[in-house]
């Protein structure tokens, strides 16, 4: 439901959201990407298992938590986009790294 | 970047880059420390990167910014991007997160100028996808040129909301309605502000020429809502409210797949709370604002605080503070001596006096609606653990006497966002309950971490 109106650059990287690929303009952040690749939901939440986007966009609500290259609990809106980057849902509460 | 400066300034909007420049230029050790990888703040959000139409439909207000972090970037000042500040104490020690790894700073003086954030407004739906905030748009258009696409609603009250309004219709993006829930009764409350605003009549000139794009495109406009709420079932699916009193009210539902939220901006207090800064209530501003003097000095000694985090002044306004600021520890640190500083800051003074002209009108113009402030019992106050108003209500009626308490009782603010989202309407909540004054009912404490850190992160310090 959003999309772009302006070719800040013309340089795009790949991402790897929900493992589809995308191309995506450089130098936003993974939750604008991931507005503008359509996504309807980021995470679920811990409580209730309801789905949530990004709110404030300014790192302050947390509502964009998603796991960014198998890093659990990252502000969506405060991470650059980087090539190859892969970025999944969070659903619910992040797991603790398994023991080897 | 060093271990220790004379001068560590906080936040790189307009304040912090005003304040770090200046101090440069007489001669302070000062690094600017910012969350962003540019300079800017959320005002002036990637502005040395705004380019083409984009400059355009964001409006010369915005590239007054550019001005900003040229200079600054041309000072001798240090800029520490991308670091996350988890740890600050009134030992003016603080802790940055930077590249997953924590480091130590301290200084002998610190210029706070963490900002404002959004007002939260909550309402029925406000955390289904769909609904964001007004200010979430404009990041969005500023920093990534990415704007709504289908059917958009702008719905809330203040400045920002008409602003992007004005600034979506530039770039051709297609707004549904605007639903303005402003209570009917303000604007004559905000009267004998009128005069005082004539003297900034540049800013009532602005507003009213949003006004004007806005009836020139044929937008609806619904004033004086009630009852506004985001509906659906997983998603956002239309924005519902009711218009006219009475026999006249009737009910509103607009198909929609974008909300935009506001209602005005309240300042960014956690940090001057953890540094221990003294804070007070601001009736007019309905928020909590830095006690503190013309110069910015707050309770403590060697905490200044300039711009919107010590209470809202506007953008044009905290970079005067910001300089004048960096006047006053200047002359703390012995860079020049109160004459020389005295005479620097009456030019800045008199400027910033007629910027803050305008606050009190604005202020009293967009209050707050009573019914986002005290919403209804199955509305989620706390987004993070879920909680309602009637939690709450329960909470204060079972003896909660403020925050902190409500807190231990129900989880609210005791998710990520640390109660940033929930604060303000908990504690008006409570105040309402228990027939306490707000000052009396307080806020969150705020502790360390600010911001969530990993114990690899932290070991790696």
């Amino acid at each position: 439901m959003f999309r772009r109106i302006e070719d800040i650059g013309s340089d795009t990287v790949t991402l790897w959201i929900d493992k589809r690929e995308f191309q995506v303009p450089a130098g936003i952040s993974v939750a604008a990407a991931v507005l503008l690749c359509g996504f309807d939901k980021v995470r679920d939440t811990p409580v209730s298992g309801s789905p949530r986007l990004p709110y404030c966009m300014m790192g302050i609500c947390f509502d964009c938590l998603m796991c960014i290259d198998g890093v659990p609990n990252q502000q969506a809106c405060q991470v650059e986009v980087r090539h190859n980057m892969t970025i999944d849902y969070q659903r619910g509460a992040a797991e603790l790294p398994q023991q080897e | 970047m060093k271990q220790h400066y004379e001068l560590l300034v906080i936040g790189a909007g307009p304040a912090g880059l005003a304040a770090a420049t200046d101090a440069a230029r007489l001669g302070v050790d000062v690094a600017l420390v910012d969350e962003q990888k540019f300079p800017g703040g959320q005002i002036y959000r990637n502005v040395s990167r705004a380019r083409g139409q984009l400059i355009n439909y964001l409006g010369k207000d915005y590239m007054r910014g550019k001005q900003l972090v040229v200079e600054f970037l041309q000072s001798a000042a240090d800029y520490i991007d991308n670091a996350s500040l988890w740890y600050l104490d009134d030992r003016l020690e603080a802790g940055l997160l930077i590249d997953g790894a924590s480091r130590f700073i301290s200084c002998d003086q610190m210029i706070l100028a963490s900002g404002a954030q959004e007002r939260p407004m909550p309402l029925p739906g406000w955390h289904k996808p769909g609904v964001m905030t007004a200010g979430a748009g404009q990041i969005l258009l500023k920093s990534a040129a990415v704007v709504p696409q289908g059917k958009l609603v702008l719905a809330g009250s203040g400045p920002l909301l008409l602003l992007l309004a004005a600034q979506y219709l530039r770039a051709g993006v297609a707004i549904e309605a605007i639903v303005d829930t402003t209570p009917a009764s303000r604007l004559i409350g905000a009267l004998p502000g009128l005069p005082r605003a004539l003297g900034a009549i540049d800013y009532l000139l602005k507003g009213l020429s949003y006004m004007h794009a806005i009836r020139k495109a044929r937008i609806p406009v619904y004033k004086h809502v009630d009852d506004l709420r985001a509906e659906g079932d997983e998603r956002l699916e239309a924005v519902c409210f009711s218009v006219g009193r009475g026999n006249a009210a009737s009910e509103m539902r607009i198909a929609a797949d974008t909300l935009m939220l506001h209602q005005g901006v309240i300042p960014n207090t956690r940090l001057p709370l953890a540094a221990g800064c003294d804070l007070a209530w601001d009736q007019q501003q309905q928020s909590w604002k830095v006690s503190r003097d013309d110069w910015g000095q707050s309770s403590v000694d060697q905490v200044m605080v300039a711009g919107d985090c010590g209470g809202i002044v506007g953008a044009r306004a905290a970079e005067l503070q910001g300089r004048l600021c960096a006047l006053q520890v200047a002359c703390k640190l012995n860079k020049l001596d109160q004459d020389q500083r005295d005479r620097a800051a009456t030019p800045i003074s008199k400027f910033l006096n007629r910027h803050l002209a305008i606050r009190p009108f604005i202020d009293a113009l967009y209050a707050p609606a009573p019914a986002y402030q005290l919403p209804a019992d199955d509305t989620l106050v706390c987004r993070c653990e879920e909680i309602s108003a009637g939690e709450i209500r329960a909470a204060a009626r079972l003896g909660c006497v403020g925050p902190n308490q409500a807190k231990a009782f129900t989880r609210c603010g005791m998710g990520p966002c640390q109660g940033c989202l929930c604060g303000s309407t908990v504690a008006t909540l409570i105040a309402d309950e228990t027939g306490a004054a707000i000052e009396d009912v307080g806020y969150f404490k705020v502790r360390p971490p600010l911001k969530p850190i990993t114990l690899g992160e932290l070991s790696s310090s």
